[in-house]
């Protein structure tokens, strides 16, 4: 008989600031430049050399902060985080400790039928390091291996955000980071490319027996680049805790290592003792204090936030997926969206239209969101004459095609293209006559009972007007005709 | 009066006069750093091309009716903790044995516009720890009055160059009294201004929140003038403050009269010299009959003070002297790993005070040790603040002595690092609080060596910091200049 | 009062690589100087934190303006190991 556990799960996420500058000098924030290119006397750690603080990267904290639920301190302070290392090039990195910019927020994910809740413990400012990359043999004189520094994304603003543990499943843990991202992008604070490192994760993970409210052992998982491993890394490490639990290798408080192609953590060896890092207050600034009327700016600039989105959506009478799928697609075609339906358009229609069709055509013809030449009102026009019953839906995709390719507006391109349905019952009627004239027999099926002989006699009238008959006019007009002979 | 002996205000009085150009200044300083530097070693590096070249061009523009202001074409020596673009500065470490630095502190940006001339970079106890300049890694200086005498320090060879007469000025760093004590015990006055006014950027860090850049030199008025050319908000030091200069030039002159003078009770007694003591008393007694009333003020954190600076400083330190790592710049000693490539260098780098200051200051933040040590050493601060703000809602200005002693004999304290901390108990307080101190020099003992007497002020009280300096100047009449002897060889 | 202090582990703190001799030497040094220090215990009462900052300002920032960077070839001029732009360092520990 094996118990039932449960995963409990908190994660640090880093996002990199997009700023101009970097957190504590005037270098450029970049990505890709040629090594120690974007460096000054501050972010080398230069003798001498003193931070100041861009008031921008507090903005944005503040930001991401308030997005997140957060309370914003009304002072706080920087610390020095004292470790030696060496892409860190003052030896310490200029950190918060305990009196963050913001704290005790929250983050609902969304989540069809249950929502999950899950709470902030902080989001503080610091400075990010340089990066090493360590090459093999040759190359260096005194030693057969070596490490290459460079320093370029050395104070690089970084805000680090700390949930509380209150992630059960990895799939749970994975909607996090998303929705993370989606509210920084939304902010317009930082790339979050997880590729190239600028938002980035760490995840705690223990176990304990379902229902219970002890405390496992914590294993913080690193090096997890996309969504996708950070979702298999966590199951991986639950998985593992469950069969380690109780055996002779229990789990340990450790660092361990999410190894993407073999789909396992590994423990990091650490060495014992060398995380004292005396933290204490920079001497080399004053305090930040944010007072109401800061905080009270901020908060009037936020943009509208996924999640509020989502329900401005399910209010509007879309359903989740379509709600999700709009509010993650570009903001062109949000705001055509708004628009649109602004015009008078059915909201479920618009929605599907701008996430189905106009997302494939930009797909298929490579055009960026921006670059999208659309009208509401000709989007509008196109429901309505689908919902008319003017151009049957089919052949509404071609006259998508026509507006966006610059032909006009609906009506324009459907005339043009020649894809008005026939919904005049004069006209049809004279092809309906010619219809059952060529097929008797199917007429003597009908007449003896035959129903389903309608749905092949509707087809023949599509064919003898090139699909362009209304085949809920021709189906009606056909069973009367037939009724009545 | 020979060249090299006149005061910033009489050379550039002489300058401007056409009686002498700046290379005529630069020339003197240099001959009496060829005539001295065997016996003081005050000098580090000698500028002569980069100097020459400033010079000149002083000339040319004054020529040319540019006139810079009271610096001009004046030759000037730097402490060498002070960054300076394309000329060696080392703070006096091996482990920055070599190094160039790309740029130049704001100060050095500042004295340059101002039109000085920088002679030099001048010795120092190793990243300012000590108070002798006996730490340098590249030898001691010593005192023009008694050559077997240490100078003060840590700003030593700054206050022997100008009390020699190798610079009409020198720039120096102050964290604990290293601008003030060795310009007491060098006969020249010496300021450590507001924290805060004067920018730190280019200052190689000992102690982030106690260092403050401030001038040494041979008058109160040079160093009021020094002050303004380098006062004032940077927007690369956070910490610096946007404070218009106070109007100094015009109480340099206005005496004491109506003043409330503090008499620092703490700053007396056990381990200070009786001719000190008794200089003091005389000054004291002095002001008063030129019309300051006296009183006898108590600061009782004063006496727990040194202990804070002596954690919270070398705190700071460890932190700030994490950076020589032998990774970017300055000395390397190899090793297998990073980890013990850090280790051999820094180990090899630091020479034997600053080793100390780190693993005091690393001990002091430690975890179980913080709030015992760092954490309390941070509330005596704020204690101490409180007990100067007390003092100020009735006192003008505080005097006390700047150094417990003359200068003493050069190896007599490297060995005992305790007493050498307890030189700087008089004015180490300021620094803790962040508060202007000034020391000017108001005689001789019995051996004919420099005694010399502080005057506090409330932060930003630089104005009547100067109009008391100015008057314990005048009172004191101390014209004596040293006498060099010439080695025996 | 007599002060602990786990002179090897301080000086692994701080990347210092002293000897066991050395290491003895500051101990007792460090010993002297902490029971002087040790009287900042004496202070009584609370005092309120104050900002260390004797003029006791805040919000000291900059605009989001770039400034220039330094030149390489002049940075890496003073590295003691460099290569293709590149400060050059020999392994960390703790790689794997
Ligand atoms: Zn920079």
């Amino acid at each position: 008989m094996t118990a039932r556990w449960e995963a409990v799960i908190g994660i640090e996420v880093h996002v990199e600031l997009a700023t101009d500058s970097k957190m504590f000098c005037g270098c450029a924030v970049e990505f890709g430049s040629e090594p120690n290119t974007n460096v000054c006397p501050v972010c080398l750690g230069l003798p001498g050399a003193l931070p100041v603080p861009n008031r921008k990267a507090i903005e944005w904290i503040m930001a991401i902060g308030l997005a997140l639920n957060c309370q914003v301190s009304h002072k706080s302070v920087f610390h020095r985080k004292n470790y030696f290392y060496a892409d860190l090039p003052k030896n310490y990195q200029i950190s918060q400790y305990d009196i963050p910019v913001c704290h005790d927020g929250y983050l609902d994910l969304p989540n069809d039928g249950e929502s999950v809740r899950v709470g902030i413990e902080r989001a503080h400012m610091e400075e990010d390091t340089g990066k090493s990359t360590h090459v093999g043999d040759g190359g260096r004189i005194h030693a057969a291996k070596s490490t290459l520094l460079d320093f370029n994304r050395s104070g690089v603003p970084l805000v680090e955000i700390v949930s509380k543990p209150d992630i059960r499943t990895a799939t749970q843990a994975r909607a996090y980071a998303q929705e993370l991202r989606a509210i920084v992008l939304e902010l317009g604070v930082s790339d979050a490319r997880l590729e190239e490192g600028s938002m980035r994760f760490d995840a705690n993970v223990s176990i304990r027996p379902e229902g219970s409210d002890v405390l496992g052992t914590k294993v913080e998982i690193k090096n997890m680049n996309s969504f996708r491993s950070l979702e298999r890394a966590i199951d991986y490490e639950i998985q593992r805790q469950i069969e380690a639990t109780g055996s002779d290798s229990d789990v340990i408080q450790e660092t361990r290592h999410w190894d993407e192609e073999a789909g396992v953590t590994h423990s990091m060896r650490t060495k014992e003792g060398s995380s004292d890092y005396r933290y204490f207050i920079e001497p080399d600034l004053v305090p930040m204090i944010m007072d109401e009327t800061w905080v009270a700016t901020i908060r009037n600039k936020l943009p509208e936030l996924p999640a509020q989105r989502r329900e401005r959506y399910l209010g509007q009478g879309l359903d989740e997926s379509s709600a999700g799928v709009l509010s993650d697609s570009p903001a062109m075609l949000r705001s055509l969206y708004d628009e649109t339906v602004s015009l008078g358009a059915d909201t479920r229609a618009t929605a599907n239209w701008l996430t189905g069709e106009v997302t494939a055509w930009l797909r298929k013809t490579g055009t960026e969101p921006a670059d999208l030449r659309l009208e509401p009102v000709h989007l509008q026009e196109l429901i309505t004459i689908v919902d008319e019953g003017v151009v049957s839906s089919s052949a509404a995709k071609e006259v998508l095609e026509g507006i966006l390719s610059g032909e006009g507006s609906a009506r324009v391109v459907a005339e043009r293209r020649d894809l008005i349905q026939i919904s005049d019952s004069s006209a049809l009627a004279e092809v309906i006559g010619h219809v059952l004239e060529e097929h008797p027999d199917a007429v003597a099926s009908y007449q003896e009972g035959e129903q389903k002989v309608v749905g092949f006699l509707v087809g023949q009238v599509m064919r003898a007007t090139q699909g362009k008959a209304d085949p809920k006019l021709a189906n009606e007009m056909l069973r009367e005709a037939l009724g009545g002979s | 009066m020979t060249l090299h002996e006149k005061t910033i205000v009489e050379a550039g009085r002489s300058l401007r006069s056409g009686e002498v150009t700046s290379e005529d200044l630069l020339d003197a300083v240099l001959l009496r750093a060829s005539q001295t530097e065997a016996q003081l070693h005050a000098y580090l590096t000698l500028d002569k091309e980069g100097a020459r070249e400033a010079a000149g061009q002083a000339d040319a523009d004054l020529a040319d009716g540019i006139d810079r202001g009271p610096l001009h074409g004046i030759p000037i020596a730097l402490k060498d903790n002070m960054c300076t673009r394309g000329v060696e500065t080392t703070a006096a470490s091996q482990i920055l044995a070599g190094y160039v630095p790309p740029y130049d502190a704001t100060v050095v940006t500042r004295l340059r516009d101002a039109g000085a001339v920088i002679v030099g970079k001048t010795n120092l106890d190793e990243f300012a720890m000590g108070s002798s300049t006996e730490n340098s890694a590249y030898g001691p200086s010593f005192n023009p009055w008694d050559i077997g005498r240490i100078p003060g320090g840590s700003s030593g060879g700054s206050a022997a160059a100008v009390a020699a007469g190798s610079a009409f000025g020198a720039l120096g760093s102050d964290t604990g009294g290293s601008i003030r004590q060795p310009a007491s015990l060098t006969g020249i006055v010496g300021l450590k201004p507001t924290y805060g006014t004067v920018s730190r950027y280019g200052l190689i860090a000992f102690a982030s929140s106690l260092d403050q850049i401030g001038p040494l030199s041979k008058s109160v008025e040079d160093a009021a003038l020094t002050l303004e050319a380098i006062w004032g908000h940077d927007p690369l030091d956070a910490t610096s403050y946007s404070a218009e200069y106070p109007d100094v030039p015009a109480d340099l002159d206005t005496g004491v009269d109506g003043l409330k003078i503090g008499v620092i009770k703490e700053l007396a007694g056990e381990g200070y010299e009786p001719a000190v003591e008794s200089s003091v008393a005389d000054m004291v007694q002095s002001l008063s009959e030129a019309g300051a009333e006296i009183v006898e003020v108590s600061l009782p954190t004063v006496d727990i003070a040194l202990s804070a600076y002596y954690l919270v400083a070398p705190a700071e330190a460890s932190a700030n002297l994490a950076r020589f790592d032998g990774i970017r710049y300055g000395l390397r000693v190899e090793g297998e790993t990073t980890e013990e490539l850090m280790a051999r260098t820094r180990a090899e780098g630091f020479g034997p005070e600053v080793t100390r200051r780190i693993l005091l200051g690393t001990y002091a933040l430690s975890a179980g040790y913080y709030d015992a040590f760092y954490g309390q050493a941070q509330r005596v601060r704020v204690a101490l603040r409180d007990d100067f703000a007390r003092a100020y809602e009735t006192v003008d200005a505080l005097v006390s002595p700047t150094s417990p002693t003359v200068a003493f004999p050069a190896g007599e304290k490297i060995d005992d690092p305790l007493s050498m901390y307890l030189t700087d108990i008089c004015t180490n307080p300021a620094n803790l609080v962040g508060h202007p101190g000034i020391s000017v020099p108001i005689g001789l003992d019995e051996q004919g060596l420099p005694i010399g007497f502080q005057v506090m002020a409330p932060a930003l009280g630089e104005r009547v910091l100067f109009r008391v300096a100015a008057e314990v100047e005048r009172l004191a009449g101390f014209g004596a200049r040293p006498v060099i002897e010439e080695l025996a060889s | 009062m007599a002060i602990d202090i786990d002179i090897a582990h301080v000086a692994r703190l701080a990347r210092l690589g002293l000897t066991d001799e050395e290491l003895e030497g500051y101990k007792s040094q460090l010993a002297d100087i902490l029971e002087h220090a040790a009287r900042v215990q004496s202070l009584e009462g609370d005092p309120h934190p104050g900002s260390a900052h004797p003029l006791g300002f805040d919000n000291a920032f900059r605009d989001d303006e770039r400034r220039p960077s330094l030149d390489r070839e002049e940075v890496l001029s003073q590295a003691p190991e460099a290569m293709d732009g590149f400060f050059v360092a020999p392994p960390a520990l703790e790689t794997e």
